[in-house]
């Protein structure tokens, strides 16, 4: 489920700071924008759109299919249901330091509904040339330049590096999936990739993952039978074991999430990975021949 | 957040899971006491930490006299870095046997699992990976909990038909403290089968997500906050993830993949990174403040600025930055790398207020401020 230009999006928390800064930058690259929430400020109009008291009325009274979440995390547990129990297909959740078993809850409900859940703690999505979800520097044509090339991601700052690297290189991107840094969120990196492979505008794909977790090893069972060439990056190799890298989870433990065994993976499975990712661009330019 | 087992305790008395009766001392004389009151009992250092038995801070004591020998010898002890200053003597109990009990936040399931296993004890991790078939796994709903027929079901063939009723009740009882600590692990490792064939739990490790320390603050007061060296503890009055490291190259960068790519490209190239700091996210206006942590690193030889803006931008990280080092003034060299939002202002903003010119790319960047650290010299850049 790649977003497309046709997806109707609403935002929970349009009307705050980052909700309003971020509404504008997606209307203005081509996102459908149908909605935003705030159930203070409901029969309202911000960024042209109506404000509704909640992700239900927007279903009943316009409609939408993706919900995008501007709300501080002790808020998103609320939001999340109110948005899969009206209908949404998907929902970007970027806020970060969600308690998890707030997250675990509203994973729980999503999979009920059979809603696809991006994050939390991520970014967005963008599909360059149509439209975008998050805050993603989707207009800025060095770093998102229409192309062939899939990108996911856990980290929003460097997906844009690993992005711009591309572009750099001469290639361009089909799409890109933040998928996010905590250590639950709703898709995995193998999901992503399996997005990305049935994506018809996507000849290769970009795996930018980190330490912690086993979801890049996951995600190297699926690569071993992809026919798109597959490249990609892991941070984390110079971490400290036991300590917490920012993103909840980036995390070494007892020998299970390290760079070498992520590594390992998807080397055995045929990917190309990197020890820096300047590379980036010549290798894949390499591989699609 | 990491708790000592006579904080987590407590938890599981409230919901109904016996643990031994114990004391909490912090002197010699005290636990003789205490040994007096209970009989043959159990000295415990406490610690938030596991391999307390292993680094001798666990010792069995038959008299008040041998109690408070004990106690003279653990307190003041060093176990995984932390001065053994409390102790917990507990009553001695008669053990049959020793299972273990969990529950956790599970990333692959995206909801809580609950693990058991027949062999509990010291070498818990040892014994599941010979025979992983012993440890028992069920991921559950944390909308519904637990039942005591999900559970007793998890476990019967494990256990002797008198036990299986109350192993899956301690359970169900386990996950509803899961619930209402929002743990992030909760573990009863020994879970011991007493003579009279009672369920006692021995331990108790207890991790308190710390997204959810805001809405725990009772329980929070009661834990262990981590240890910070003083640079770290300032980071975080500052609202700043700041990890200090042994290195000399000082790396600023935004976002938490980002910064530990940018440490990964300096290791790549030979140098040390200084620290791990995370300033993406709701911190990335906060740069000066972030640049002056940096710099207060003793070691630090140059610098790399690496930011590439998706949600922050990069002009106003930049700014902050400039600000920063015209007030400082300091003597250490600095190497920038500045892509994405708000990257044509940034530029602008170096070449006017610092005369510098960022790199091309961050591996241009990070190989220049490890050569700059090595030709710097004083300690060794290792």
């Amino acid at each position: 489920m790649i977003l497309r230009k046709h997806d109707r999006v609403l935002v929970q928390g349009i009307t705050g700071k980052q909700g309003t800064f971020w509404t504008e930058k997606m209307q203005g690259y081509g996102t459908t924008i149908v909605g935003g929430v705030n159930p203070k400020k409901a029969g309202t109009v911000h960024c042209g759109v109506p404000v509704y008291g909640s992700a239900r009325e927007a279903m009943t009274q316009g409609g939408f299919d993706h919900s995008v979440l501007f709300i501080p995390p002790l808020g998103v547990k609320a939001a999340a249901l109110d948005a899969i129990e009206a209908g949404a297909k998907g929902l970007s959740i970027l806020t970060e330091h969600i308690p998890v078993q707030d997250v675990m809850y509203v994973m729980a409900a999503a999979r009920d509904s059979g809603a696809r859940i991006l994050g939390p703690n991520t970014a967005g999505q963008v599909t360059p040339g149509e439209c975008f979800v998050g805050f993603m520097p989707a207009f800025n044509q060095a770093v998102f330049k229409t192309g062939r090339v899939g990108v996911v991601s856990r980290s929003g700052s460097l997906g844009v590096l690993v992005c711009l690297g591309l572009v750099q290189a001469g290639l361009g991107i089909s799409a890109f999936i933040g998928i996010g840094g905590d250590p639950v969120i709703g898709t995995h990196t193998r999901e992503a990739v399996e997005m990305l492979d049935r994506f018809e505008a996507t000849d290769a794909v970009v795996i930018v993952g980190e330490i912690g977790g086993a979801m890049e090893e996951a995600a190297a069972d699926y690569v071993a039978d992809m026919e798109k060439p597959v490249a990609a990056f892991i941070a984390g190799a110079a971490a400290p074991a036991g300590k917490k890298m920012g993103h909840a989870g980036a995390i070494v433990s007892g020998g299970k999430g390290t760079y070498e065994a992520k590594r390992r993976a998807l080397e055995e499975a045929g990917a190309v990975v990197l020890d820096t990712p300047a590379e980036i661009g010549a290798v894949v330019r390499s591989r699609l021949g | 957040m990491n708790f000592e087992e006579q904080a987590a305790k407590p938890l599981l008395s409230k919901a109904g899971i016996a643990v031994p009766e114990g004391r909490l001392v912090t002197t010699a004389e005290a636990a003789g006491q205490a040994a007096r009151e209970l009989g043959s009992v159990v000295v415990k250092a406490q610690a938030p930490t596991g391999k307390r038995g292993k680094a001798g801070g666990v010792r069995p004591a038959g008299s008040p006299a041998e109690a408070q020998a004990a106690a003279s010898d653990i307190l003041g002890m060093e176990i995984a870095g932390h001065r053994i200053e409390r102790l917990l003597v507990e009553r001695r109990a008669e053990i049959e046997k020793e299972y273990y009990a969990a529950i956790l936040n599970d990333p692959e399931s995206r909801s809580p699992l609950v693990l058991f296993s027949a062999m509990g004890g010291m070498d818990v991790e040892e014994a599941a990976s010979e025979a992983p078939e012993a440890m028992r796994r069920l991921a559950f709903d944390i909308r519904s909990g637990l039942t005591a027929a999900q559970t007793g079901a998890l476990v019967a063939d494990l256990l002797p038909e008198t036990q299986t009723q109350a192993v899956a009740e301690l359970l169900v009882k386990l996950a509803r403290v899961y619930r209402e600590s929002d743990a992030e692990l909760i573990e009863i490792n020994p879970l011991a089968v007493t003579r009279g064939g009672e369920l006692l739990a021995l331990d108790c490790k207890l991790v308190l997500d710390d997204s959810a320390v805001k809405r725990r603050e009772e329980l929070a007061a009661t834990g262990s906050p981590e240890r910070l060296s003083g640079l770290e503890a300032r980071g975080q009055d500052l609202g700043i993830k700041y990890i200090e490291l042994d290195g000399n190259v000082g790396v600023m960068a935004n976002g938490a993949g980002l910064t530990m790519t940018t440490m990964d490209v300096v290791s790549h190239y030979g140098g040390r990174p200084a620290n791990f700091m995370e300033i993406g996210g709701e911190a990335y206006t906060k740069a000066t403040e972030a640049l002056e942590l940096v710099l207060a690193h003793p070691r630090v030889k140059s610098l790399v600025v690496n930011f590439c803006g998706a949600f922050a931008r990069t002009d106003v990280m930049t700014e902050g930055v400039i600000r920063a080092w015209e007030a400082l003034q300091p003597k250490v060299p600095v190497f920038f790398s500045v892509h994405g939002t708000g990257d044509q202002e940034a530029r602008a903003l170096l070449g006017e207020r610092l005369g510098i010119e960022p790199f091309a790319t961050m591996d241009e960047a990070c190989r220049a401020a490890v050569e700059a650290a090595r030709d710097a010299g004083g300690e060794a850049a290792g």
